[in-house]
């Protein structure tokens, strides 16, 4: 006889996660329900509350002790994950704040551009309230991407997490052709990461039977590392995990869709689901096959060097801030991914550890600080994205290109800066695992990537401001939030990074649990 | 009382109220400026009082732990060779303040980018670094303060400079971000071989053992203080910079960061890697006399004032690169000596070159002639600081070149070293006394006859540079107490000393002016 037994879930363990995923729904509830003008209003509250609640769900989770697998096995709710969950909601509700400006999103999404229908929607003020519920469902899929303890799980979580992205990125309301490509190409090469994904676990089931990161883990020991089933189901997971990060060959996406997204929703991909996606990766790669860590080692080791140099290299011919920002983005996962490399014994990892956790809140903060500026600088036709339209502006506007320069100085690892300890952890730990040349070449990539940061800087404060140069938008209240925030955050951690390093010693002190 | 930290804490607390100073109120700004300049003076003085050279090693001494996680410390602490320089430092910054007066405004061809108070405020941000930087006993902090000190530099170049100023302050940033980098790897290698979990220096001395580590180490060390000070063939960003700058910033760059490579090599190299630097000084030698050599003789051919004085400068760093690498007390304590002195001497050039450049409006020396005709005192001064420059006996540089050769040929392996840059003394003497020919000698040319004579806020910053030249030109003896016990400590230290039989040392010491 066939008995199903109920699944055990611990409702307290995953309550940060059932909190968002609830609010997105009710979020859709209220999109059906409530009429027009009253949606934003209550979306607001409702989108910000439910990532706070979760947020102090998650500070409380950290301080019960211990923990372990939840859900069957299939959540991992251990100290990596709350911290990372912490960081992706403190990023989620500064994107919000930034997405809750008027004027970054479309109108009517179907109507054709440039078409009549289009200024209707312009003339009757219609507004897409549903990215509040989209972007619910994005940041659930983000916290549940790293936490996920079995790779069918994880894969729903790419999906949740992606599918409302996907939706977002078309959703500009300037230049809208190229949003909408910039949507489509997302879409495209996403479905395609996620096939591998799929692929990669199909593998991984048909080599250890099961689709738990334990269960492989434990089958690793039995068919030792020269399966060919395994190795391959190994790529092409790691196919689909490095495309989320954006690491070389697989990055060309990035550029196009933070260039074509709206400003507010990059800011959301370069931050927490970066954040998220490296919280995946890790728990992949040292979790379920950390016995193959002989293998896929070196291949990283190469995937860590093309993605710093490509990513430092093509951001120099860059003429559009967002794509220069985003081929940093790509840099800076190349710089992560040497910590991802930095493995040895449980001293090292830890250590490890605790620096990419650095290096992820370091960055995703600074990240969303850098778009909310360049949400402000704005001409007739939209947010002014040439770089040659950022001329002078620190003649113009000297306090917002002064902030702008502290975060690009930040990406440049300047001492006193946020990105300086994080690159510095980073750094040390693959030192400490004899990483020497990943160490050289990623001390080379930041001096390649100085340049560019650095031409910004001089085109902002020593280059003779555009005769009809951008207008500064004067900043709402929850967009100067951001950029204070952000400004306040990447000082604070560059010059008293203990309390930060700290938490994230704890978290990374348990390591992942299996 | 906490000196060393207090003087940090006041001119960073003055450049914050300087910033905080309206912007129509310039003068108050400058005179804000002076004042705390002459307080960290003041200060400085009454330090340096109480130190007794004869006590313990590091006095002043200050440890707070900083970072805990990564073993990092905010330890200051001066030696005499650190107090020297800091109070060439603190001598020097009221001077610049005086003599940048009307200088901030920029020239006409190519007005400020930015206000004048920020450039003061950059001014006291720099002071503070400065004195970090030499007061460091932590040799993370070290590194900070060695790469945050870029970005005011980088500032006051990029914004006051002169035509070709952004080009210029790019490539002295990138230079030294490059060799930074460098120095970092081996920051982290130092800290991860020694496995000491800390970073105090007094604590790393001697930690490394294995010669071939070292000399890697010694490398990435030895690379950065070498772009810095700047050594040939690292030297291609300093005649760019120094030219561009405005005099005031180029005095602090040339008379005061670029010491930093030359101490650092004293302190870093030397204490912490003896064996690697006993195997590269050889190299380092070479180095130092070609760069005497070209330095000098390249000056000989420059047209611009500007770049002709930085090219002594590479003359003369070669001239303090041999006296740290020779190897016996009286070479180190020379070059010590030298660094303080070459402080002053090229001040003076570089300001009194300044203030005929801002007459004159132009950078050339074909468009000079007669000056002394016109206005002899400024041309008096002027030739005072050429033959500083030529260390004509008498003068303070005269007594440190003539020590770091004495201590050289006192090792006799480098005898053919000393013997070649004994042709750079020749060879100054060329470049100084020709530039002050063309410049002031002959008949007054059409431009030069409108010229004004030095007013009186010129002379108060030509004055105490005079006194202060001839001071130590004739009783150099305060100095020399100070810095000799601490130049013995660091070469017993290194385990390198290769001085002669004392009875040999009695005389030559007595030659040097003791």
């Amino acid at each position: 006889m066939n008995q199903i037994e109920p699944p055990v879930i611990e409702y307290a363990q995953v309550a940060p996660l059932l909190v968002v995923f609830g609010a997105a729904v009710l979020g859709v509830v209220v999109e059906a329900f409530a009429p027009r003008y009253l949606r934003k209003a209550i979306h607001m509250p409702l989108t910000l509350l439910s990532l706070a609640g979760a947020f102090v769900l998650t500070v409380w989770q950290a301080t019960q002790s211990p923990h372990n697998a939840a859900a069957m096995g299939a959540i991992a709710v251990d100290g990596p994950t709350l911290f990372v969950w912490g960081t992706i909601l403190v990023l989620a509700v500064v994107s919000v704040l930034l997405i809750s400006d008027e004027d970054h999103f479309v109108g009517q999404a179907s109507a054709l551009p440039g078409s009549a229908e289009e200024e209707e929607s312009i003339t009757a003020r219609a507004a897409h309230t549903e990215v509040y519920p989209l972007v619910l469902f994005a940041v659930g899929g983000m916290l549940l991407f790293p936490a996920s303890n079995d790779l069918l799980i994880m894969f729903v979580a790419l999906e949740v997490m992606s599918l409302p992205l996907y939706l977002l990125c078309g959703l500009a309301r300037r230049r809208r052709l190229l949003s909408q490509e910039a949507a489509m190409k997302y879409f495209l090469l996403g479905a395609f990461s996620s096939a591998f994904f799929l692929f990669g676990t199909a593998l991984l089931y048909g080599v250890a039977g099961t689709v738990e990161f334990r269960g492989i883990a434990e089958a690793l020991t039995r068919v030792g590392g020269m399966d060919t089933l395994l190795l391959a189901g190994t790529a092409t997971l790691g196919v689909g995990l490095l495309f989320k990060i954006g690491a070389a060959p697989f990055q060309a996406w990035k550029p196009d869709v933070y260039q074509g997204a709206p400003t507010p929703v990059t800011a959301l991909m370069a931050s927490g689901t970066l954040v998220a996606a490296f919280g995946g990766l890790l728990r992949v790669f040292w979790v379920a096959l950390g016995g193959l860590e002989w293998d896929w080692k070196p291949v990283l080791w190469g995937v860590a060097i093309l993605t710093m140099l490509v990513g430092a290299i093509l951001a120099i011919t860059q003429t559009d801030i967002k794509r220069m920002l985003a081929y940093s983005s790509i840099a800076h996962a190349g710089f992560l991914l040497v910590g991802v490399v930095a493995v040895g014994d449980a001293e090292q990892n830890r250590e490890a550890l605790t620096g990419l956790l650095f290096y992820l809140v370091a960055y995703g903060i600074a990240t969303v600080g850098a778009f909310a500026v360049v949400t402000l600088v704005r001409d007739a036709g939209g947010e002014a994205n040439h770089l040659s339209r950022w001329a002078g502006l620190g003649k113009r506007a000297p306090l917002l290109a002064g902030v702008f320069a502290l975060f690009l100085l930040a990406f440049a690892g300047i001492p006193l800066t946020s990105g300086f300890l994080g690159k510095y952890a980073i750094f040390a730990a693959a030192g400490g695992a004899d990483a020497w040349p990943l160490v050289i070449v990623a001390v080379i990539a930041s001096a390649v990537a100085a340049f560019f940061y650095v031409r910004v800087i001089v085109l902002m404060f020593f280059s003779d401001p555009a005769a009809d140069g951008p207008t500064i938008a004067v900043p709402t209240v929850s967009t100067s939030i951001v950029v204070a925030l952000a400004a306040a955050a990447t000082v604070v951690l560059g010059v008293i990074p203990e309390p930060v390093l700290n938490l994230a010693s704890i978290a990374a002190e348990s390591l992942f649990v299996r | 009382m906490p000196w060393l930290s207090t003087l940090m804490a006041v001119p960073a607390v003055g450049a914050v109220a300087v910033a905080a100073v309206p912007k129509r109120n310039e003068t108050l700004a400058k005179q804000l400026t002076f004042a705390v300049s002459l307080v960290v003076l003041a200060l400085a003085a009454v330090m340096a009082a109480q130190f007794n050279p004869g006590g313990d090693r590091l006095q002043f001494t200050e440890t707070y732990s900083w970072i805990p996680s990564f073993g990092i410390h905010f330890a200051l602490g001066v030696d005499g060779v650190a107090l020297v320089l800091i109070l060439l430092s603190a001598l020097l910054v009221p001077i610049v303040v005086l003599a940048s007066w009307n200088e901030a405004a920029g020239t006409p061809e190519a007005p400020a980018k930015r206000s004048v108070k920020t450039y003061f405020a950059l001014i006291l941000v720099l002071e503070a670094m400065m004195i970090g930087v030499f007061a460091a006993t932590d040799v993370f902090l070290f590194y900070v303060f060695f790469e945050a000190m870029l970005i005011p530099m980088y500032f006051m170049i990029g914004s006051y400079g002169g035509a070709q100023r952004s080009y210029a302050a790019v490539k002295f940033l990138l230079y030294s971000l490059l060799g930074g980098l460098l120095m970092l790897v081996a920051v982290i290698g130092l800290y991860v071989i020694a496995g000491k979990n800390t970073f105090l220096h007094t604590e790393l001395i001697g930690a490394i053992t294995d010669p071939g580590v070292q000399r890697w180490l010694f490398l990435g060390f030895f690379i950065a203080f070498a772009i810095k000070a700047p050594l040939v063939p690292f030297h291609t960003w300093l005649p760019d910079s120094a030219a561009q700058a405005p005099a005031g910033a180029a005095v602090l760059l040339v008379g005061v960061l670029d010491k930093v490579g030359t101490y650092g090599m004293l302190r870093f190299c030397l204490e912490l890697f003896p064996d690697a630097s006993r195997f590269f000084t050889p190299l380092v030698i070479t180095l130092a006399v070609i760069g005497i050599i070209y330095g000098a003789i390249v000056a000989i051919g420059q047209t611009d004032i500007k770049r002709l004085i930085a090219y002594t400068s590479i003359s003369h760093f070669g001239f303090i690169a041999m006296g740290v690498f020779a190897m016996t007390t009286t070479a180190g304590a020379g070059a010590t000596l030298y660094m303080v002195n070459h402080g002053f001497a090229t001040g003076a050039l570089f300001l009194v070159a300044g203030f005929l450049i801002q007459r004159r409006g132009s950078q050339y020396i074909s468009d000079y002639g007669g000056v002394q005709k016109v206005t002899p005192v400024l041309a008096g001064s002027f030739l005072f600081a050429c033959l500083a420059g030529t260390a004509v006996p008498g003068l303070a540089t005269f007594v440190s070149e003539f020590t770091v050769l004495i201590g050289t040929f006192q090792n006799r392996t480098y005898l053919v070293a000393a013997v070649i840059a004994t042709f750079g003394v020749v060879l100054s003497a060329i470049y100084m006394l020709w530039l002050y020919q063309r410049v002031a000698g002959g008949p007054p040319s059409e431009g030069v006859k409108s010229l004004g004579e030095l007013n009186g806020r010129e002379k108060w910053v030509m004055a105490p540079l005079i006194a202060v030249i001839l001071a130590l030109g004739v009783y150099p003896k305060p100095l020399f107490d100070v810095i000799n016990p601490s130049v013995t400590q660091t070469l017993s230290i290194a385990g390198v000393t290769q001085d002669p039989e004392p009875t040999l040392n009695v005389a030559v010491q007595r030659g040097a002016g003791q």
